[in-house]
This record gives C-alpha cells, structure tokens and sequence, in this order.
C-alpha cells in the first residue's frame, strides 16, 4: 500500500513541478504578482510529495517487501538494517529518486528563506528549478521507476552489491549530490538572471550562498567516494582518474571558479558576464556527470544497470538544459552591462588568473573523459586515458595555480601592488624553502620532486595564516589590538584562510603519499615478521569468521614498532558474501599519527603461506582532512552574516565592512 | 591601460591558457594513451618487446597458476589466439577461469605480457564491454 501511495506521490510531484514551472514564469512574463506567487507553496508542496515518496522506497527496503523489483535486486533480508536503510540509494532508481529529493529540497529553501528577492527573480528561480524537476522526474516515471512490482514476489531478495554495503557509501552519494544539485540554484539563478536581462552585484550576493554550500558538500561528497574507494577496494590507491571520478571532480574545478568569480562580481560587480556563463557550465558539468554515471555508457560500480533508454532520456535532458541556457546565453548576455574595471595585478586580477586555471585545467579533465568515448562513437577504436595523461595535463594546469593562491587575498582590489605582496609574504615563502630544504635532507629517499611539493603544501598553509596575520595587523599595532582585531574579523575571512590552508593540507597529503609511499609485496607464513616503514608486521595466521550476511577468512597481523613496542593487531581479510557468491578484500587499515599501515591480501600459496601486499603510505590521511577542512571553510563562510541567506536586508551594513576590507 | 586593453589581456592570457592546456592535451594524448587489443589483433599485427599495450579476453582455462610466491601466471584468450601473462600482485577478487578481463601492461623478451594492472570487475555480472563486444562480433561468446 505505501509503496502505491508513494508512486502517487511521485506522479503528483510530476504535475507539481510542471505548475512550479509553468504558473510563476508566465506570472512573471505578464507582471502577475499573485501568478508569481505559486511556485512557493508549489516547491515547499513538491518536497513534501517527494519526501513521502523516498521514506516509502526506504521503508520497503526496511521491511524488506521483495513484491518491488527494485528492492528484490538490491536488497536482502540477512543485511543489516543500516544497508538495508543505505540501500535505499544503493541502485539506479533509488539513487535518482534521491537527486530529485534534494533538487527539490533546495528549490523548497529558496521559497522558504528567499523571502527579500525580487518577485520576479525569485518566480524565475523557482520556474527553472520546476522545469528542472519535471524533467528528471518524468525520467524516473518513464524509465526508472522505483515501484514497480513483481508478481508472484519472491521470498528473498538478490542482495546489494557487497562492496556498497559500507558506511562510506551511507555518507557519499547524499553529499555528493547535496553538492551536485546545490549548483541547480546557481544555474537557476543564471537562467533568470538572463531571462530578467539584468544582473548586478545584489544577484552575486544571493547566489554565492548557494553556490558556497553546494561546494562544500560536493568537497565532502568527493572526499568521501575518494576515502571509500580507498580503504574498500583494496588497492590502496585514493584517485584513479576513473571518468565516474572526473565527473564529480569537473563540476568541482568549476564550482570553485564560480566561487572566487562571484565574489569579483558581488565586491567590485565586475565580471558579470563569465560568472552567469561559469554559474551554467557548472550545472552543466553537473548534469553531464549525471549522464555519464547513471547512463551505462561507462562501465563502473556506479553503472549499477544499463539501459540504452536511460542513456538517450538522459542526454536529451542534458542538450535540452545545456543548449537552452547556452542559447539563451548567447542571446541575453549582451544586455548585461559590462562591468567595473581593474589593473590585471589586482585581486580581481588574481581571481581571473584562478579562473583561467581552474577552467583550463576543468577542460582538460573533460577532454581526457570524453576523448576515449568520442573516439570509440566516431572510429570504433578502443583506448583508454589514464593517470599518466593527467599526470601531464591537469598536474602542470594545477601546480602554477596552487603556487599563486596565497597573493590573491593579500593583493588589494582594483590596483594591486606584486612586490608589496611578495613582501607581506616573504615569511612564509621562507619557511616554505627552509621546510622543503628539510625536507630534501632529512628524509632519506627525499627526492626534489617530493621537497619541492612539501614546499608547494606549507607555502600554501603558512600563505593562509600571513593572511590572516595581516587582516588582524600583527606588526602594525600591539598584540592585544591586534588579537581583539583578529576576533573582530569577519567570518568569511577565516572561511578564505582556512579553505586555503585546507588546499595545502590535502596537496602535502598527495604529495608525501606519491613520493614517500613504500610497498612491498610478499608471501608470508604464520610467523613469519615482515617490515615497512620503520614498523614490523608478524604474520599470525588466518582464522575463519561469519557475519551477518557474510563468512570471511582473517589473517591477523601483529604491529611492533621499532622498539620492538606491540603496538596493536591488524586485520584484513577475504570475505565472501553468500547470497551473490561474491568474494571482497576488506583492507586492514591502521592510522599511526597522520600516516596508514595499509594491508591486504591474496591467495594462500601451495606450501601454506598467504600473499600479502602492505604498503606504508605517510602523511596520506591529510588528503582527506584537508578536503574536510575546506567543507568546514566553506561551511564557516556560510555563518557569516554579510553572506547570510537573503542577506540584502543589510546591504548598507555589508557596504560599510567591504569598504574596510578595501582599504 | 584603457578598458579594451585591458579586456584584450584577459583574453590574451586565456587564449595562452587555453594554447597550453591544448598542447598539453594533445602530447599527453600522443604519448599517453594505450591501444585496446584482443589477442587475435595481435597475430596480425605482433608486439615487440617493450610495447605497451591493454590487452582484454577470457581468462584461458586451467592456464592460472598460482601459488609461486606473489606471482601468478595466467593466459588471455579469445579461442583463436592466447597471450601468456605474468602479474606479481594481488589479482582482483573476482578474477576466475573462462571469465573476461583486460590486462594492461608491457610485453617481455620473451613475448609474455608483464602485467601492472589487471582490471576488477566490481559486479559478478560484469564483463568488460569492450572483450564482450569484441567477442559477441566473432559470435564465440554470447550474453547470458
């Protein structure tokens, strides 16, 4: 019953969306305020609908109710009840129902706390967001329904796939899309922004919001997929370049320049114009990773079934919204007026500099995705893009950007100054070199390749903090002022700091773990002491062991340190789930300060030893608390009041602190 | 400088951008790219040593051997040719006989494939499209 209730929700979030289009953009066409009106309670209507309809989908999966196809392929009874929660999403038509869910949860925010834009932005966003809806929605109906039934129901489920039984995946797909869909808002505001023919510095204020909350969580959301592919595919690796990795990591190079554009536009209302285009590239990338996850035409754990329908419904979705907002780009864009100017040495400067980068390098991302799926169309011929072509296109992009980072904030707008700049930053160049000398020195196997990174990463860091350092004036005025300074800071200040000194964080992380890594691969027998990384590892044994809905074989491992100190066990394992027969490595991971002891393991060999493959992997979890750093950066930025949801009620307050931070 | 230099900057240096990352892209693209072939490609047009290359089939029965320390040697085949392989890692957990699988790596001496990857399969049902499409062409295998 619920779950026919819950279709019916979903048909009626159909015809919601389609007056959430329909009614405000034609109220807003013809100056119909109360026309306008409707697309409010129409989203916050249209989020109820789609939430009754997701806890429907969710409790068929608790109940385990194998009559729905849906939960018959993807669920079991024997699987713990958070899998059973988390499978919900763990497929293609749970996993879609869920990015509609969250389109229409932002789209329910902006009519709930939008409440001092203009009418007719604000029925322009909504109208976008509805059409948007409507189209992802009639997909699910036409081709991916979750409800259909089975007839007669089986008694037990096929299970999900075992490798997507895993908290990680629990946490991954609802940030991702958080960030994926939070770009929508950017992209709706773009579209009725052109639509309107006008945009100015208040349109940046409303959107920098949405775009900074969208970013923090596609942030999070891809340090999460990178940390679960880690520790559960056993292969050690945090970054594959996979082409269902770069289709989150696109939208996120153009988010990030959407980031910095619009705070040009919203401070010195220049760069209109590149930031309405970034605002629907981002979007774009965004649904063009959509189309290559969910369409089958890449074969990955994501492509969880292909359907030569979905492909096609998908891309026509995608040329439909692209191409509409590039055309009406194409034609709009001209009535905006240009605007203000400034010296190319300029913080405006040095955002347009990251801008360039970070869409260069986003555009080399593409190509390298895109190219072995266009040639195989065009010839048939088959190759594949790996690491090594990225290694040398978006690493050489990168590098010169991550070295710059640290003058934008202290370059002043308008007319900047390199040397002053050079000049308030030369402490922390110098103890960038002095590090990365260390570094070179002190670490046997250093190489320059690996100094010069450590350099790259602390210079970053230390950059952040000599921000911070100068906006409090420590130097320029005693400790005490200068502290009650620092707490009078605005928050978005630390937000650009500590979002900055996350990027060195994760860079150091990559860094030490592509350089310094060591690894060894062995045959061990029970007993036998294996050394990495300064530590010893003795074999134990292996010792059979059931779970819930699996058995698996555990080779124990004990840790001493160099002192011979037992520092603990360690255990990896093979596990083999029953119901699909399908065997996993499940990796024994174990955390020393900020570096990993990453072990896993093979086949027993014919004279009773086992293969084991560790590696000693230091610094590597900054990677991913870098990456946290930035979503708390952004998340700190978002506290701040001048950027606070519907800020414009205090644009003179606003004014009044931009123009001190000018000085 | 006047607003049109200005402009003409900007849009000079995201010309030498977008020139840099296309010459980039273009020699990552010449030098870094490896070749898909089937077994049977390889009679026609034989691999040195040293040549690198990905190499997808079925996993030849009763050709793995196991248990020599970490290696293990096993034969790529699509009934019509066979390439000996020999990888010194783990191998993925689902990686059995008469299965498909793309290997990649660089030919030895002695023309057998020194393999450094040796692609997972994530689902039981998988099979590699390019080995599936490849071998569904000469009719030898067909989907279940």
């Amino acid at each position: 019953m619920s779950v026919e209730l819950g279709h019916f929700a979903l048909v009626l979030a159909l015809a919601l969306a389609l007056v959430q289009f329909f009614v405000p953009f034609v109220g807003a066409r013809i100056g119909s305020l109360s026309l306008m009106r409707v697309g409010e309670p129409a989203a916050i209507t249209g989020l109820a609908l789609l939430a009754a309809a997701f806890a429907a989908l969710m409790l068929a999966y608790v109940q385990s109710d194998f009559s729905v196809v849906n939960v018959w392929e993807n669920s079991h009874s024997a699987k713990p009840l958070l899998f059973k929660i988390t499978g919900t999403w763990g497929n293609h038509e749970g996993s879609m129902l869920l990015w509609v869910l969250i389109l229409s949860f932002f789209g329910a925010l902006v009519a709930a706390f939008g409440r001092n834009l203009p009418p007719t932005l604000k029925a322009n966003v909504l109208a976008v967001q509805g059409l948007i809806a409507s189209a992802f929605l009639l997909f699910i109906l036409l081709t991916s329904n979750p409800f259909a039934r089975l007839q007669p129901a089986p008694i037990e489920g096929r299970d999900l796939n075992p490798i997507l039984q895993d908290v990680g995946l629990a946490i991954h797909p609802p940030l991702l899309y958080l960030g994926y869909v939070g770009f929508s808002i950017s992209f709706s505001f773009a579209a009725a922004a052109l639509i309107d023919g006008r945009v100015d510095a208040a349109w940046a204020r409303w959107v920098r919001p949405w775009t900074l909350a969208a970013w923090a969580f596609l942030t999070g959301g891809i340090a999460m997929g990178s940390y679960w592919a880690y520790y559960e595919l056993g292969w050690g690796g945090f970054w594959f370049w996979d082409p269902v990795e770069n289709a989150s990591f696109m939208p996120w190079l153009a988010g990030t320049a959407l980031l910095h554009s619009a705070i040009v536009m919203e401070k010195r209302s220049a760069l209109k114009i590149w930031t309405v285009l970034l605002a629907i590239l981002t979007f774009s990338l965004s649904l063009l990773g959509t189309f290559l996850v969910r369409s089958g035409v890449l074969t990955s754990v994501h492509a969880f079934a292909s359907d030569p329908t979905r492909g096609v419904f998908i891309l026509a979705i995608l040329v439909l919204f692209i191409g509409g907002a590039l055309a009406l780009f194409a034609f709009r864009a001209a009535a905006l007026a240009p605007g203000g100017l400034f010296h190319p040495i300029s913080r405006e400067g040095a955002l347009v500099l990251n801008n360039l980068l970070l869409t260069t390098a986003a555009a080399t991302v593409l190509v390298g995705t895109l190219y072995p799926l266009v040639l195989e169309a065009v010839t048939g011929e088959k190759i594949s893009v790996g690491a090594p072509f990225f290694n040398l296109t978006f690493v050489p992009l990168f590098l010169p950007l991550l070295a710059a980072v640290p003058f934008g904030p202290v370059l002043s707008w308008k007319r900047g100054d390199l040397m002053g700049a050079a000049q308030r930053l030369h402490f922390a160049f110098a103890a960038a070199v002095i590090s990365a000398f260390l570094a070179f020195f002190l670490i046997n196997r250093g190489s320059a390749f690996a100094a010069l990174g450590i350099g790259l990463g602390l210079w970053l860091i230390f950059g952040a903090m000599t921000d911070l350092a100068l906006k409090a004036g420590v130097g320029k005025v005693g400790p005490a002022a200068a502290f009650s300074r620092f707490r009078g800071l605005p928050l978005s200040m630390f937000g650009t700091a500590l979002a900055h000194a996350g990027l060195g964080l994760t860079t150091l992380g990559v860094v030490c773990v592509t350089t310094l890594e060591t690894e060894r691969i062995l045959t061990m027998q029970p007993g036998q002491t294996a050394e990495i990384g300064g530590y010893a590892l003795r074999f134990e044994g292996l010792q059979p062991f059931t779970g819930p809905n699996y058995t698996e074989d555990r080779a124990r491992f004990v840790l001493t340190g160099a002192d011979s100190l037992r520092l603990g066990e360690l255990i990896s394992s093979k596990r083999l789930y029953t119901a699909r027969g399908m065997p996993t490595t499940e990796a024994g991971i174990r955390t020393i300060g900020l570096s990993q002891l990453y072990v896993s393991i093979g086949d027993a060999t014919n004279n009773g030893g086992l293969v084991v493959h560790m590696w000693w992997k230091p610094l590597v979890t900054l990677i991913w608390i870098g990456a946290l750093v930035m979503m708390g950066a952004g998340g700190i930025s978002l506290f701040d009041r001048r950027l606070r949801v519907g800020a414009p009620a205090r644009r003179k307050a606003a004014l009044a602190s931009a123009g001190e931070e000018a000085s | 400088m006047t607003r049109k230099q200005k402009r003409l900057a900007v849009i000079g240096s995201g010309m030498g951008f977008l020139a840099l990352a296309a010459a980039l892209t273009f020699y990552a693209l010449g030098q870094q790219t490896s070749y898909f072939y089937m077994p049977v490609d390889l009679l026609a047009q034989p691999a040195g040593a040293g040549d690198r290359i990905r190499l997808g089939g079925l996993v030849e029965k009763g050709s793995i051997v196991r248990g020599e320390g970490t290696r293990v040697r096993f034969a790529v085949t699509d009934y019509e040719h066979t390439v000996p392989v020999v990888y010194d890692r783990i191998l993925p957990d689902l990686f059995r006989e008469e299965q498909g699988v793309v290997v990649e790596g660089a030919f030895g001496e002695d023309g057998v494939l020194l393999a450094d990857t040796v692609l997972a399969k994530h689902d039981e049902a998988y099979m590699p499209r390019e080995v599936a499409d490849s071998l569904k062409e000469r009719g030898v295998w067909q989907e279940e």
